[in-house]
């Protein structure tokens, strides 16, 4: 498994000589091999091509003076971007609120997918309705509910601003948080609580009854049993949503596109390419919330022992 | 003393009420859209849940426009040809995954771990510049191929899982009687795989008809441009006229085909879901 040498043709009669200790290959092992490597082949390619390259590129982008406006004027600055970056107020006021956004929408989505999974595991009736309905947020197109969210809460006009007394919550900051964080919990608590119902069908049912036998309550047994088997599922859903909610852009982008000091660092790496043209400040923003999202998967994996989707997998 | 009957009918009333609950939360901002699509342009700023007078105006002015139908006809190309090459790219790496000893098997499922929780920001810069080097800014391929990639991970997890319970023995014994895997991957185990196939393309189109950093970045003119980006860009019919009615006549139509695809296939968005994505 350590020899990851994706050239088909020159690693079989290399990889015979060079693992004295495997017996010899038969032709059937040998040709297996190959058509895994072949069947493999054009999804590796996309892969590569495009997130393995361009992130390369993008780091070496990263090192240079690059402003579209300018092409003629690029030159090698080392990491000089990252210095006016890392120094710079817009990215710590953007990684705040991406950090603030992440964190409040994925406890929420917690908490309400938990409730809601656990509705589209036990209800009696109308399990198929519900779960055909709870599908429906996580579809839409994030734009369009974001949208229906923008006219209902502009004063004058929309349903929800007329309840709270023809307010302009979009004009200030924390109210827009707030609607943001609204927005993302309404369209990804499905989501979630998709992730989550896989889960609580792998508790066993035996373990529940025996809890109900003892005496344990309703809120005993969820606390106590479902919980505790349910860490794995959980550890899961929270990388994958976190890291999900961490590159938050489209609800933004609707709602305030990133007025008020609501921008994150995806809406700060899209001015800084669309409006600055600046491609080298713009690739220091990639690569260095790349390094965010890989530090926090890093933190999930190794840190809490998240198992990785796709381990049991590989056996 | 309550009987067996009655505490049933008292759950049943309990869980009749939460799915209320659930029900009103989800409907209450897709209603608010659909009620503002058929608003009068004069009502726009009445701020009443439902329109007083309703009109199909919003609708007809969007769809005889071609910066919304071009937009659209983009969307559905684009999200049909990305999801097409990601299923079959992907149900070729799935197999292998699944059944075959290969080294770089954990890299690969690694390394498409690392893709789905990726931030498409980190993308855009990179891409843009190579993709306006390579001419293929503003057009179909250059959204088509991001697609691929970053619907190929969700995929291959999806169909491994699903090729893992497939019967192999049927497999085994083609080849025994013969095949080679080769005729065995396209003539006994594609077949058996094709629900799999279709949960996945459901889930990578749907990931493609949502998609808007790449839209909006990737593209300039309408001759590319996808709905979501689309809507983004329109504009009043004239400009003393908000754009408010027809923004919301265009989402309640890209609104449309995902309460269809959810309707349809509930069962198999929600078992490749709870089974491909994640499996505690």
């Amino acid at each position: 498994m350590s020899t990851s040498t994706k050239t088909v043709a020159a690693a079989v009669p290399e990889e015979t000589s060079a693992r004295h200790r495997k017996p010899r290959r038969s032709p059937r092992a040998r040709s297996e091999r190959r058509l895994g490597w072949l069947l493999c082949a054009p999804a590796v390619i996309v892969l590569i091509g495009v997130a393995a390259y361009p992130i390369c590129y993008s780091v070496y982008l990263s090192l240079q003076k690059y402003n579209l406006a300018f092409p003629n004027a690029v030159k090698f600055v080392g990491l000089s971007n990252y210095g006016a970056v890392l120094s710079s107020p817009y990215w710590w006021q953007a990684l705040k609120v991406t950090v603030i956004i992440t964190i409040f929408s994925v406890a929420l989505e917690l908490v309400l997918g938990m409730a809601l999974a656990e509705l589209m595991f036990r209800t009696t009736i109308g399990r198929g309705l519900i779960r055909t309905i709870a599908l429906i947020p996580y579809g839409i197109v994030t734009v369009a509910a974001a949208y229906g969210w923008l006219y209902a809460w502009t004063p004058n006009e929309g349903y929800l601003s007329a309840l709270f007394s023809n307010s302009a919550p979009l004009t200030s900051t924390v109210p827009s948080l707030a609607i943001i964080i609204l927005a993302e919990v309404w369209k990804t608590t499905p989501f979630m609580a998709l992730l989550l119902l896989s889960g609580l069908a792998q508790v066993p049912g035996v373990l529940e009854r025996a809890a109900k036998m003892d005496g344990a309550t309703v809120w005993q047994r969820f606390t106590r049993v479902t919980l505790p088997l349910m860490k794995p599922t959980i550890l899961v859903a929270l990388l994958f949503r976190g890291a999900d909610a961490f590159r938050v852009f489209d609800n933004i982008y609707i709602l305030t596109n990133g007025g008020n000091n609501t921008y994150s660092v995806s809406i700060l790496g899209y001015d800084n390419l669309f409006s600055a043209l600046n491609l080298g400040i713009g690739s220091a923003i990639s690569v260095l919330i790349f390094l965010c999202v890989a530090i926090m998967a890093g933190v999930f994996i190794w840190g809490f022992g998240t198992k990785a989707p796709g381990a049991d997998l590989v056996r | 003393m309550a009987t067996n009957l009655s505490v049933t009918s008292r759950q049943k009333l309990g869980w009749g009420s939460a799915n209320t609950v659930a029900i009103v939360i989800v409907a209450i901002p897709i209603l608010w859209i659909v009620s503002l699509s058929f608003k009068t342009p004069g009502a726009i700023t009445d701020p009443s849940f439902w329109p007083a007078q309703w009109t199909w105006g919003n609708y007809k002015g969007i769809l005889t426009s071609s910066t919304f139908v071009r937009p659209l006809l983009n969307s559905i190309g684009i999200g049909l040809i990305a999801t097409s090459i990601a299923v079959v790219f992907a149900s070729m790496a799935a197999y292998a995954v699944a059944r075959l000893a290969f080294p770089g098997k954990r890299l690969l499922v690694a390394g498409a771990l690392l893709i789905s929780i990726f931030p498409q920001i980190s993308l855009v810069t990179p891409l843009y510049s190579i993709e306006r080097s390579l001419s293929l800014f503003n057009t179909w391929p250059g959204l088509i191929i991001p697609y691929v990639a970053f619907g190929l991970p969700m995929a291959v997890y999806i169909l491994a899982a699903f090729f893992q319970q497939i019967p192999w023995q049927l497999e085994r014994a083609a080849t025994v009687d013969g095949a080679t895997p080769w005729q065995a991957f396209t003539k006994i185990i594609a077949p058996l795989a094709a629900p799999g196939m279709v949960t996945s393309a459901i889930l990578v189109f749907m990931f493609c008809w949502n998609e808007f950093l790449f839209a909006i970045s990737l593209t300039s003119t309408t001759s590319a441009r996808t709905a979501p980006a689309a809507l983004a860009f329109f504009s009043g019919s004239s400009q003393f006229t908000t754009p408010t009615g027809p923004i919301a006549a265009a989402a309640v139509v890209i609104t449309i085909p995902i309460i269809i695809f959810v309707s349809v296939f509930q069962r198999r968005i929600v078992s490749g879901l709870t089974s491909g994505a994640v499996k505690g």
